[in-house]
């Protein structure tokens, strides 16, 4: 029998006092918790099915027979709304990568393509996707170029990777410049080039930092992709509208927020487990 | 037991603004030998090992490595790094790569080593310096002694002609100090060629073959250790010991 041996070690009455408290402080919160649940959502659907709207309220958004008749022509609505929300984003990884290089260069070579990169992210930061998706999907169409592609889903996803590339593009130059310069040195003092430093050591810690922050995008991305129902693109939105403009019940527009909710919330868990991962981390390297 | 000259500065000359850091420094280091750089802080040691692998330009001057001026126009001096290694005060490990491809990114990407001639000669590295079982970590999980001895291995996986270790010691605590002392004596025992800057005069006693004092921009005394150390000629040098004896450094 030893001290250090943990089968053998007898916990002092002291130390079982103090876990017998922290039980029952743990239990009580737990009942409180409840109880101020129960209290809380008691008095808020009471406060709504009270109201004198509530009926037609309840006729016109929350009727199970339009629910059913929506469900799957909102759901293929929705495909079309992953279908542009994925070639978007990889499309936006591309383009804002090469935004967020060129405006970290310091090549004197490339001084008209830093400007341009950043006229290009002052600009699309600016205007409003909306506005964007009108422009380009209503305004471009109308020049009648020859082989200018006709599908309003090109112009409304165009538009989202226009915008986003921009943001993006922002987050992954800030990713960049908060690698300490001695990372630099020492891939550079390894016989690295610049283009050698920036790719293996550089980007990749780049990118890691602001990954919660890039996922973010991708929510927000995913939402905004029911944007081009403006432009006649028959995604989730549209196909509610649709149903909507003929029974003149709004049944439709509560099923596509639920799938969009239900879409996300995958996304925003991820995130923020990922953000809570990174801060871990970060806190044990801390006290290097 | 030297032969050739792997490195020599000739009135190699750095300023910063209207501070001059470095003036007119000359410097001979023979192939198989350590030189040791001392000098007070801000002396100019960091910034001297900085010009010879050309992370600072010069003002003026010349850096011969094995005969070549690589500070002549239209030298690369990414080209010129792959032949001299590097190691910091701060370690500067990538924390995003484990052990084993921190000491590999250079030789696959650099010197385009195949990825398994590159581990395996990075394994047999480690596991002659006691870190075999760390390959796989990343620099988080080590020690600081365990990061610096991975540094200075990561320096020497490419089989450099030079080596350059810029105060390897200072940023650890002093029990671990020895093993990475250690570890440049057996490399010193090996035969590379080496430039450090140090406040550790123990080592420096132990393993330098010339020790240089630098002072206000000069190489102010240049010489064997047993002389520089235990008879300097200048009053400047012998203050600087002096002041290392108080604070229990020499
Ligand atoms: N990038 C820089 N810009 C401006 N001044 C600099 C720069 N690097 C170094 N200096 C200056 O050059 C002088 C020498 O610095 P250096 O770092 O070479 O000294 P050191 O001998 O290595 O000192 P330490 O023992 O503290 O490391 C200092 O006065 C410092 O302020
Ligand atoms: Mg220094």
């Amino acid at each position: 029998m030893s001290l250090t041996d943990p089968t053998t070690y007898l916990t002092s009455d002291l130390q079982r006092a103090r876990e017998a408290a922290a039980q029952r402080a743990s239990r009580r919160s737990i009942l409180v918790a409840a109880a101020s649940t129960v209290v809380v959502f008691g008095a808020l659907t009471l406060l709504v099915t009270s109201s004198p709207g509530w009926p037609a309220f309840r006729r016109s958004f929350l009727s199970l027979t339009y629910a059913v008749t929506a469900f799957p022509l909102v759901l293929e609505g929705l495909l079309l709304n992953l279908r542009v929300m994925i070639i978007a984003a990889l499309l936006i990884i591309v383009i804002s990568t090469a935004i967020a290089l060129a405006r970290t260069t310091t090549s004197a070579v490339l001084f008209p393509i830093r400007m341009l990169a950043t006229a290009y992210t002052d600009i699309f930061r600016g205007l409003p996707l909306l506005l964007v998706i009108l422009v380009l999907g209503l305004g471009v169409p109308a020049l009648e170029l020859a082989h200018a592609p006709t599908s309003v889903v090109f112009y409304g996803g165009a538009a989202l990777v226009l915008t986003y590339s921009a943001y993006v593009a922002e987050v992954l130059r800030a990713g960049i410049e908060s690698i300490h310069p001695t990372q630099r040195m020492a891939a550079r003092a390894l016989g690295l080039s610049t283009t050698g430093t920036m790719r293996f050591v550089v980007l990749p810690q780049a990118v890691r930092r602001v990954t919660p922050a890039l996922l973010n995008d991708l929510v927000s991305l995913q939402k905004d992709s029911g944007l081009i129902s403006v432009l006649g693109a028959v995604d989730a939105i549209k196909a509610a509208q649709i149903v909507t403009a003929k029974s003149f019940n709004f049944t439709p527009y509560l099923v596509a927020g639920l799938l969009f909710v239900a879409l996300t919330i995958p996304m925003t868990r991820f995130t923020d487990w990922l953000a809570a991962r990174s801060a871990r981390r970060q806190s044990q390297g801390g006290a290097m | 037991m030297s032969t050739s000259t792997v490195l020599s500065l000739h009135r190699v000359r750095k300023s910063f603004g209207s501070e001059v850091v470095l003036c007119d420094i000359d410097l001979q280091v023979p192939e198989h030998t350590v030189t040791v750089l001392i000098g007070t802080s801000g002396s100019g040691k960091s910034t001297l090992l900085r010009c010879i692998n050309l992370l600072e330009r010069l003002d003026d001057g010349q850096v011969i490595l094995d005969g070549e001026d690589i500070t002549a126009i239209g030298v690369n001096p990414d080209h010129v790094r792959r032949r001299i290694g590097t190691v910091f005060q701060h370690f500067n490990l990538f924390p995003h790569l484990t052990v084993l491809d921190n000491i590999t990114l250079a030789p696959r990407r650099v010197h385009r080593v195949p990825r398994r001639q590159a581990e395996d000669r990075a394994e047999a590295l480690l596991t002659r310096f006691g870190l075999a079982g760390k390959a796989r970590e990343y620099p988080d999980r080590l020690s600081g002694g365990q990061q610096q001895r991975v540094a200075i291995l990561r320096a020497v996986a490419t089989g450099p002609r030079l080596l350059l270790l810029d105060e390897v010691t200072s940023a650890l605590d002093p029990v671990l100090v020895a093993e990475v002392l250690d570890l440049v004596s057996e490399l010193r025992n090996e035969g590379m060629t080496m430039v450090v800057a140090t406040h550790e005069m123990g080592f420096a006693r132990r393993v330098a073959d010339q020790v240089g004092f630098l002072r206000g921009g000069l190489l102010a005394e240049l010489g064997p250790p047993e002389q520089v150390l235990t008879d300097p000629s200048t009053d400047h040098l012998r203050q600087f010991l002096g002041s290392l004896r108080a604070a229990g450094r020499l």
